[in-house]
């Protein structure tokens, strides 16, 4: 599938989730950006990986990121941005068929697949709170150069 | 009332209300003690769980405690909230309006309507489909699958209100459609349908939060997250599963 498809359906899908979860209305654009930024962050890298711990990790990282900067811009809470951003990253084709492989008694594969699944949600979370605090960070050393000058 | 039984009050609406919306555990306490800061309650403590909020102010005042039962996700009453705190601190509100406008918020149901939902569940359903690498032919029964399975959560949740029943036959009715699907043959690869129209129920908010929760050292609140957001993936899986094994 080409890159301005898959843009295109993240930003739809970020926007239909954007919905569900009642962004405000204003901001429901600066989701979809979000969600679109980090899908396309997650799908480059698992094509050039291979592996989509690294990819949900590098994918979650742009989200938070993204997110932050209009967290600040719009002075809203970040929470705004990034739910609708990490839902397409969330291993639901895993954990699908991890549940699959259960009901076929077929638990060896089933575990494999689970297992990949929790590796994914915790390279989410690393991802997002690395992002936070490395842009923590940004802003605190900003801020104290500023009070220097 | 006095000024500072108002201002305790007032605090703890606003956790309140966040806590219903979704938001982070750090941020509602950030938010009530920042809130506070400004009404001179120096001494406060807050200890923020998702089933309830204690919030001690310091003598001579009581200790308080709510309950928190209902919990949703409501993106903009999390902003409102914070936008009523931030004016509050910059003495763009007084406490009285504060307050006011916190209540006005509590009533008001600011959601969109129902049926843009339940379009935008069978949107997002449908986008997913695709973004998995699903076939242009499947598309029409995944949109399909999504919003059948949103309305039948939302139905389900206000008739019993046990969200895990809900979803367990939300994912239910999405199997079922799919499943239909593929047997009248508008529909191809049964997996891909059901992944896409399932991602709705997804509690994506919940894991991150639980994660970010735990790391912040939240650890309550992160492990209370924690289990509903594996027992509503585990009510997904297994109403995936019910129609699955046959």
């Amino acid at each position: 599938m080409t890159w301005i498809m898959q843009a295109a359906l993240s930003f739809l899908a970020a926007i239909g989730f954007g919905i569900i979860f009642n962004a405000p209305r204003k901001m429901l654009f600066y989701c979809g950006i979000v969600g679109m930024a980090g899908w396309l962050i997650y799908s480059a890298s698992e094509m050039v990986s291979g592996d989509a711990v690294k990819a949900s990790f590098l994918g979650a990282f742009a989200v938070a990121l993204v997110a932050q900067i209009f967290a600040k811009r719009f002075k809203t809470p970040m929470i705004v941005f990034s739910v609708a951003g990490i839902i397409p990253l969330v291993p639901g084709g895993m954990a699908y068929n991890a549940m699959r492989h259960i009901v076929e008694n077929d638990y060896t594969t089933a575990i494999s697949f689970a297992s990949k699944a929790f590796m994914v949600s915790g390279a989410i979370a690393m991802g997002l709170v690395f992002a936070e605090v490395s842009i923590q960070l940004l802003y605190r050393g900003r801020s104290k150069r500023k009070n220097a000058a | 009332m006095s000024d500072k039984e108002m201002a305790i009050d007032c605090c703890l609406l606003a956790g309140r209300l966040m806590m219903e919306a979704g938001a982070e555990t750090y941020r509602v306490e950030d938010t009530m003690d920042r809130m506070a800061k400004t009404q001179e309650l120096a001494a406060i403590h807050s200890f923020v769980t998702p089933t309830g909020i204690i919030l001690s102010p310091g003598s001579p005042h009581h200790t308080k405690l709510i309950r928190i039962t209902n919990r949703s996700t409501d993106l903009e009453k999390i902003a409102l909230v914070n936008a009523i705190s931030r004016r509050l601190s910059t003495g763009e509100y007084t406490l009285e309006q504060a307050y006011e406008r916190l209540k006005e918020i509590q009533k008001a149901n600011v959601m969109f309507p129902l049926w843009l939902q339940i379009v935008a569940a069978g949107v997002a359903s449908g986008s997913f489909l695709m973004l998995f690498n699903g076939l242009w032919q499947d598309v029409a029964a995944a949109v399909v699958a999504g919003g059948i399975g949103f309305i039948v959560v939302t139905f389900f949740q206000e008739l019993t209100n046990v969200k895990f029943f809900a979803e367990f036959v939300s994912a239910l009715a999405v199997a079922l459609v799919a499943f239909f699907a593929i047997q009248m043959g508008i529909g191809i690869e049964l997996d891909k349908i059901i992944i896409g129209g399932v991602m709705p129920l997804v509690p994506g908010l919940l894991i991150t939060n639980a994660v970010r929760d735990l790391m912040a050292g939240h650890f309550m609140s992160g492990l209370s997250k924690g289990a509903e957001a594996f027992l509503t993936a585990f009510a997904i899986g297994a109403g995936v599963a019910l129609v699955l094994s046959f």
